[in-house]
């Protein structure tokens, strides 16, 4: 597979809830502070209101008889102060600044405006208390006189109020809370599905589906959905152009070597002076180095690009062996070495026919090439401890010390010398091993033979 | 002998108080070693049934007993009020006020109607109607008076028969008769009229239900107003003389009530005394002492009105308004 996870940061779905979250939490922390603050206003409103009606109804009571201020306090003016916590009351009537009856030590309100009346919270006697003044002049005769009135009340039935308030307001904000919290991971997972469903279905394409995308996706996404439509156009219009371009340029190098190559050896049969056939040799030998070098650049550009997007099919390994060994025994009894299979009776791996099968040339191509007249080659096809090929010779071996360097693109080994060969071989095997997972260990036997193994 | 040590004591120390105690008693338990310093109006030999089914359940503790008017109990509690541990009182308003301004301990955790107490720390345990109390004999051949407006005939068809013969509450001395009569005008203008035609007949005033029933007994006066029924009713000795009318247009009920002073050291003994007065457990009416009528929750007539424990108590016990309504209620009853 070539998929490579993505890089995260953060999570939408995440970021989205938590947002929608943090925003309830805040609303509901101000909705229970705002309900408080408005009802303690309400609550301490409401007493205000009593308070004045019973100040009022005190200063209605004053008369002024026989040139003394009498007030005969009507029941209701306590009565009405009745709470549901029995809330203590206080009261002091004055004349002018001296006491005509009540409290004389209840703190008495300095008056900024005489017109209206003074609300005003204290403490009395060590309790918290409301309090409410007003006062009135009353003209009798030739007197005239300002009677002032001022009646307190503890709290207790406010605060039991207040805190009734406070437990509600909090059970609300709680309900309010959690169902706004359903509801924000409900909502979030209904806008981040359309994502999904996308991804889901980009994931769910073939390797060569390089198709636009034509779901509709919500309009937020379009931007995302139509640049990836059109990466993937360029991409589809790029493969193919290169894979054009692979087959014409291999067409367009080998057919006018060949056609060089074929005339080099015609006029050789020709020419009789020994320095021209020198020189004619020489040349058909670059020709077929560069045909080689050639052939082999454009087969690991096909690897590379075949790399990116691999077609898996499956593969009997030992069938696809014994195909190599057929077409590559020519070659072999050339040079009069045997080419030897040693397999299971099918190995069976999942990959790339093409590219394993040029893996696979490539390294009875060395064995071949390397191994001397009138040797055995082993091909071994096992599918223990895994699927593996390996190519046995009975050559000199990978020269030790550069053994690793080897595999590097267009590096050849000191025993290469006398050869035709890029240095790009093992270079090919290592790069289609590796883009089905696998590897390829280059080695040699005890009796001093190269050891290729190439494993899924 | 420490019963005689105390009331040689108390005799000795009286003046220096100079308080008119109508009685003081120590009840003792069987082992008391606690005592709890009740300060009330009750007259003794009708709580002392009371008391003593108290200290059976509880003789660990000793109660002393200390008897005054409703008026002396609250001055002398309010200027002393670290002398007693319990306050009991039938004047509702001076009750009242005492725990307003927070002489009394709000108590915890007792299961009491609301309407029967106030701020926790105030608690009625008793329900008695003011009535109208008569001689039997006196009222020979007269129509029994069933309601005020009744009383008001018989009295104006009746002078020569009533004149220096009706007795009702001095409510300048007695803080039980002032709250009877200041609920009674705030219910009816009945009351005036009432009070008016007896005083253009030379009314009696008194200071105690006790007195009053004394003097009816005797036949020195026919007829009094606003007496409590409770106290006429628990003396079985003169039960054949007199009899108690339950006025049927309304009567005010009042709650003798209880609370336990703010600065008393001995909370949880007077608890005690406290969950045994409303408990009712006092009350067997089988006994002949039936002495205090217990309150009941079920309201069983229409006409009780109870007074309402509420902050309009204090009213009337504002200074300008108690002289006011004094001055109107002294022109009406003492005419000569
Ligand atoms: N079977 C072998 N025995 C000994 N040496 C080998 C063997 N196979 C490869 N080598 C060494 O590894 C070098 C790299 O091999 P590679 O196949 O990459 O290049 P090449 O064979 O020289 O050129 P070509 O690209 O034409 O195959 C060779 O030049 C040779 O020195
Ligand atoms: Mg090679």
């Amino acid at each position: 597979m070539m998929s490579k996870a993505a890089f995260t940061s953060g999570s939408l779905r995440y970021r989205l809830a938590v947002t929608l979250i943090g925003v309830v939490a805040v609303l509901t922390l101000l909705f229970y502070f705002v309900l408080r603050a408005y009802a303690a206003q309400i609550a301490l409103q409401s007493q205000d209101n009593i308070l004045n009606a019973s100040v009022t109804a005190i200063l209605d009571a004053a008369i002024i008889r026989d040139g003394v201020v009498k007030i005969d306090i009507p029941y209701a003016a306590f009565s009405m102060l009745n709470t549901e916590t029995d809330d203590r009351v206080f009261y002091a009537i004055y004349q002018n600044s001296s006491l005509l009856s009540g409290y004389a030590d209840l703190p008495f309100p300095q008056r900024e405006s005489r017109m209206s009346n003074t609300y005003k919270s204290g403490v009395y006697l060590g309790v918290a208390i409301r309090q409410v003044t007003a006062s009135r002049v009353l003209v009798g005769g030739d007197i005239r006189t300002r009677i002032t009135a001022t009646v307190a009340q503890t709290q207790d039935s406010l605060s039991g109020i207040l805190q009734r308030i406070a437990r509600n307001a909090a059970l609300y904000g709680v309900g309010f809370f959690s169902l706004a919290v359903v509801l924000a991971i409900w909502a979030t997972s209904s806008t981040i599905d359309p994502l999904k469903r996308l991804a889901e279905s980009v994931a769910r394409r073939g390797p060569q589906d390089l198709s636009p995308i034509v779901k509709p996706v919500p309009s937020e996404m379009t931007p995302l959905v139509s640049s990836l439509n059109s990466l993937m156009t360029r991409l589809d219009k790029s493969f193919s152009q290169s894979e054009e371009f692979i087959a014409e340029a291999a067409h367009r190098v080998r057919t006018p070597l060949a056609t060089v190559r074929s005339h080099a050896e015609v006029t050789l049969q020709r020419v009789d002076k020994e320095e021209n056939r020198q020189a004619l040799r020489s040349m058909i030998r670059a020709i077929d180095e560069s045909s080689r070098a050639a052939g082999q650049l454009l087969d690991h550009a096909m690897i590379t690009f075949r790399a990116n997007q691999l077609e898996y099919q499956a593969i009997d390994l030992v069938e696809l062996a014994r195909e190599c060994v057929q077409r590559l025994t020519p070659m072999g009894d050339m040079r009069d070495v045997e080419l030897r299979l040693e397999t299971d009776t099918t190995v069976l791996v999942s990959g790339d026919a093409i590219l394993i099968q040029n893996a696979v040339r490539n390294l009875m191509d060395n064995a071949l090439k390397y191994s001397p007249v009138e040797s055995v080659i082993i091909v071994k096809v096992r599918s223990e401890p895994s699927p593996h090929i390996s190519i046995i010779d009975q050559g000199a071996g990978f020269p030790s010390d550069e053994m690793h360097a080897l595999v590097a693109r267009f590096t050849r080994g000191r025993n290469a010398s006398g050869t035709i060969g890029s240095g790009l071989g093992l270079t090919i095997a290592q790069d289609v091993a590796l883009a089905h997972d696998g590897t390829l260990n280059i080695g040699n036997t005890t009796e001093g033979g190269a050891c290729v193994t190439f494993s899924f | 002998m420490r019963y005689i040590l105390f009331l040689i004591l108390a005799l000795l120390l009286a003046p220096a108080f100079a308080l008119d105690w109508e009685d003081q008693q120590l009840f003792e338990g069987n082992n008391g070693t606690q005592t709890l310093r009740v300060i009330s109006n009750t007259d003794t030999a009708i709580f002392a049934p009371v008391i003593q089914s108290f200290l059976q359940s509880h003789p660990q503790l000793n109660i002393e007993y200390n008897v005054a008017s409703s008026a002396n109990v609250y001055s002398s509690f309010r200027s002393t009020p670290d002398a007693y541990d319990l306050v009991v009182s039938s004047a509702m308003d001076l009750q009242l006020k005492l725990v307003n301004d927070g002489f009394a301990q709000p108590i915890e955790d007792i299961a009491h109607p609301a309407w029967a107490k106030w701020r926790r720390s105030l608690f009625g345990f008793t329900l008695e109607p003011a009535s109208i109390v008569i001689n039997k004999a006196a009222f020979k051949g007269l129509p029994t008076p069933g309601s005020r407006q009744e009383m008001i005939e018989v009295l104006r068809e009746n002078p020569e028969a009533f004149t220096g013969r009706i007795g009702t509450y001095d409510i300048r001395q007695s803080g039980l008769g002032y709250l009877f009569a200041t609920q009674d005008a705030r219910v009816s203008e009945t009351y005036w009229r009432l009070t008016e035609i007896m005083g253009s007949l030379n009314t009696q005033l008194y200071c105690c239900s006790g007195d009053m029933i004394d003097e009816l007994a005797k036949g020195t006066i026919a007829i009094s107003y606003n007496v409590l029924g409770s106290y006429a009713s628990a003396r079985s000795d003169v039960a054949d003389k007199i009899e108690v009318i339950l006025p049927s247009d309304f009567h005010n009920t009042m709650m003798r009530t209880v609370l336990i002073a703010q600065t008393t050291q001995k909370t949880s003994a007077a608890t005690l005394f406290l969950r045994h007065l409303i408990s009712s457990r006092w009350s067997k009416p089988d006994t002949e002492n039936v002495s205090l009528p217990p309150l009941t929750t079920q309201q069983d007539n229409s006409q009780r009105s109870i007074i309402a424990l509420d902050p309009g108590l204090m009213v009337f016990l504002d200074a300008m308004k108690r002289k006011t309504f004094i001055d109107e209620w002294e022109s009406a009853i003492i005419q000569q």
